[in-house]
């Protein structure tokens, strides 16, 4: 090993931050859309309409049985061909994710609704509420509670996907890294740097999880 | 919407051909990922759960350190950094004579980051095992080995059943991050297919129908395992 | 055979047990008692070594439990120990349950281990379930295998932590029962139960225990006839006020 050579890093550090920067907008527009689009298809899977429940159950486990990275190239394809118009890189990679991480969040809500026990429900019945008062007041709340920690969870993963942009090229923290590892012909600097990048902000956001899970447990 | 759709395309030479080369790596690639997963993780995942605050210490840095970095940059911090980091004569063999030094490195890579969560999955399972069982196993006599290896394990194997599934299909998912080393796997070979014929829609499809084909496989089987290994008198499953 | 001298053990700064001594002679039948959280549970996984103490000197047959170099495994291969939820091996069934231990510890061959498990199983009354799996028992049946698992062991003494406390009340009898044959045929018994009527019958002493104290450790007709401390007196009324 030839001697470790800081300086790359120091100098690279403006354009890697731009790279960084990209990685944390994709991914809170990422949660944000997905989100959204994920309580859709949880609403559709849990509702009384079976055509409704069947396309959404169907989406869901096509989306989570195909690797991110096809959905990437698949949405890099569709979206322009739909729209008839290029939209960039970005609006596509975070068309990809929007649509990939929907079928992950609606199944971690399904799974938070399903955990609050039966007996909560039945009491709410014998105390008199409806149906929607039941959600609204007994069901929902408890729920969420429980998927507080799942969610920053997959908020997590969904940080470490967006370096998989790297296969559009998108400039994000990983592809910047690896362009600078590249051009400069320092691959051991840029690699392990970018992993101590990574970890340190997952390991800090995995130990706020911990935290959660130790309030909800209480 | 301006698109030539041929999907004949899908089962002429070479393409046809390209397609299951790359099922095959795809395959081989994740089952061989798995087999290291599995051993590593089930062995940390004892690891972190004995009574030996360096055994249990060292385990758990490995799964933090595993799981909070993207594989995508562990892949190439073992294919681009460590052959540099090494000895020369040991960087010198991994760069220039290792069989098939892509998929090699990508079972690795794969192995060790689903090692981390496999062994979360072992953790969580022994833990999930009443404590008054761990002392009946005691008060009956059985040693600390034989704790783990007849009470403890047994149970918490079938228990992670689901789980385990769950982590082995996203093992064929994530061996598609091969392709960023040059590993030409199915995902890999769809792209090409889209880029030599520019029927796209045909290509990602194929290889969207092989994954789910996979996924269906993976599942079937494992619901064999999980009813062979069902526990009479628990849960309603078995007899 | 039996014995606890000053024990003291401490979880965190909640003291569990303070200075408890008592003892069991070989032969005798010594029932524990007294209300939730006096450490009664806690005094009886000591013998083992299940749970540490902190100071004081517990001995088993001439065995130093508290002393760290003694080899707690083989002395709990010679204790039968029996626990409020059964903790049979769900994933084996009765047969396995009960070989397990004799062929990986005694090293028992595999007919012998049968032979006893059966005689056993056919002693507690289970024969017809000797390959069934625990989770297809009632309660009482699952602790009448368990007593059986431990005495596959040939025991020089038996354990009881709450044995009936977990079960339906028409399944404590068949549990009582075989405890009270156990008794009878000379087994060293040490027992937590609030079960007086089977303290009555069969204990040669009673001992009460309040907030990790000792309380009172008497004969069992002088325990039930006289007792001496107040708080006996409330928790006896409390207890048998039904």
């Amino acid at each position: 090993m030839s001697g470790f050579d800081f300086s790359v890093i120091v100098s690279a550090l403006p354009f890697l931050w731009e790279g960084l920067q990209l990685s944390f907008l994709l991914t809170i527009l990422a949660i944000i859309g997905g989100l959204g689009f994920g309580v859709l298809l949880a609403l559709a899977r849990m509702s009384g309409f079976r055509l409704l429940s069947l396309v959404a159950a169907t989406y869901v486990n096509l989306i989570r049985s195909v690797p991110l990275i096809l959905v990437i190239f698949w949405f890099y394809f569709l979206v322009p061909l739909v729209l008839g118009r290029p939209v960039g890189g970005f609006y596509s990679a975070l068309i990809a994710f929007v649509m990939f991480e929907a079928a992950y969040y609606s199944e971690i809500m399904r799974a938070g609704i399903k955990s609050v026990a039966k007996g909560q429900v039945q009491a709410g019945k014998s105390t008199g509420l409806g149906y929607w008062r039941i959600q609204r007041h007994i069901v929902l709340p408890q729920a969420f509670r429980n998927m507080i920690p799942v969610l920053v969870t997959q908020a997590i993963i969904l940080f470490q996907d967006t370096s998989l942009v790297f296969v559009v090229s998108l400039r994000d923290f990983m592809t910047a890294s690896s362009i600078v590892a590249r051009t400069e012909g320092r691959l051991v600097e840029m690699y392990l740097f970018a992993a101590v990048v990574y970890f340190v902000i997952c390991f800090a956001g995995s130990l706020t999880v911990r935290r959660l899970q130790s309030k909800v447990a209480t | 919407m301006n698109y030539n759709w041929n999907w004949a395309v899908l089962f002429q030479d070479p393409y046809l051909g390209w397609l299951i080369s790359g099922l095959g790596w795809t395959v081989s690639v994740s089952l061989c990922a798995w087999v290291v997963a599995f051993v590593i993780g089930a062995l940390i995942g004892v690891g972190r759960t004995v009574n030996n605050r360096l055994i249990s210490g060292l385990c758990t840095a490995y799964v933090e350190l595993f799981r909070n970095v993207p594989l995508l940059v562990q892949l190439f911090v073992w294919y681009f950094a460590i052959p540099e980091m090494v000895p020369d004569g040991v960087g010198h063999w991994m760069k220039r004579e290792m069989p098939m030094p892509e998929f090699t490195t990508t079972v690795i890579a794969l192995g060790l980051y689903t090692a981390s969560r496999v062994a979360e999955q072992v953790r969580a399972g022994i833990d999930s095992i009443p404590k008054g069982l761990k002392a009946a196993a005691k008060a009956n006599g059985l040693s600390g080995t034989q704790v783990y290896r007849y009470i403890l394990l047994p149970i918490s194997f079938r228990i992670i059943v689901p789980p385990l599934t769950s982590e082995f299909l996203t093992v064929f998912k994530n061996s598609s991050l091969a392709l960023t080393i040059g590993l030409l796997e199915l995902t890999a070979q769809s792209q090409q297919i889209a880029d030599y014929t520019y029927n796209s829609f045909e290509a990602f499809t194929a290889a969207t129908v092989i994954y789910i084909f996979i996924a269906l496989v993976v599942t079937g089987l494992m619901q064999i395992v999980e009813t062979r290994t069902a526990i009479p008198g628990q849960s309603g499953k078995g007899a | 055979m039996i014995e606890i001298d000053n024990i003291s053990k401490k979880y965190g700064t909640f003291q569990v047990l303070r200075d408890c001594s008592t003892s069991v002679a070989k032969g005798e039948v010594v029932v524990i008692c007294g209300p939730s959280g006096s450490g009664k549970s806690t005094l009886i996984q000591c013998v083992n070594g299940l749970e540490p103490v902190q100071q004081g000197r517990i001995t088993v047959d001439g065995m130093n439990v508290t002393d760290k170099k003694t080899n707690l495994t083989q002395l709990r291969a010679r204790i039968g120990m029996v626990f409020q939820h059964f903790e049979l091996y769900p994933h084996m069934n009765v047969l396995e349950n009960l070989c397990l231990a004799q062929e990986k510890v005694l090293n028992r061959t595999r007919s012998e281990a049968v032979a006893k498990a059966e005689a056993l199983i056919e002693r507690v009354g289970l024969s017809d379930h000797i390959h069934k799996h625990p989770g297809q028992l009632s309660g009482g049946q699952q602790q009448r295998v368990a007593i059986a698992r431990s005495l596959a062991m040939d025991p020089i003494a038996m354990l009881f932590d709450e044995p009936t406390s977990a079960l339906d009340p028409e399944m404590i009898n068949e549990v009582l029962d075989v405890m009270v044959q156990l008794a009878t045929d000379g087994m060293t018994m040490m027992v937590v139960t609030h079960e007086m009527g089977f303290a009555r019958k069969v204990a040669d002493r009673v001992v009460f225990m309040d907030e990790g104290r000792i309380v009172e450790d008497r004969k069992t007709e002088d325990f039930f006839s006289d007792p001496e401390s107040p708080r006996l007196r409330d928790f006896l009324s409390k207890i048998l006020q039904y």
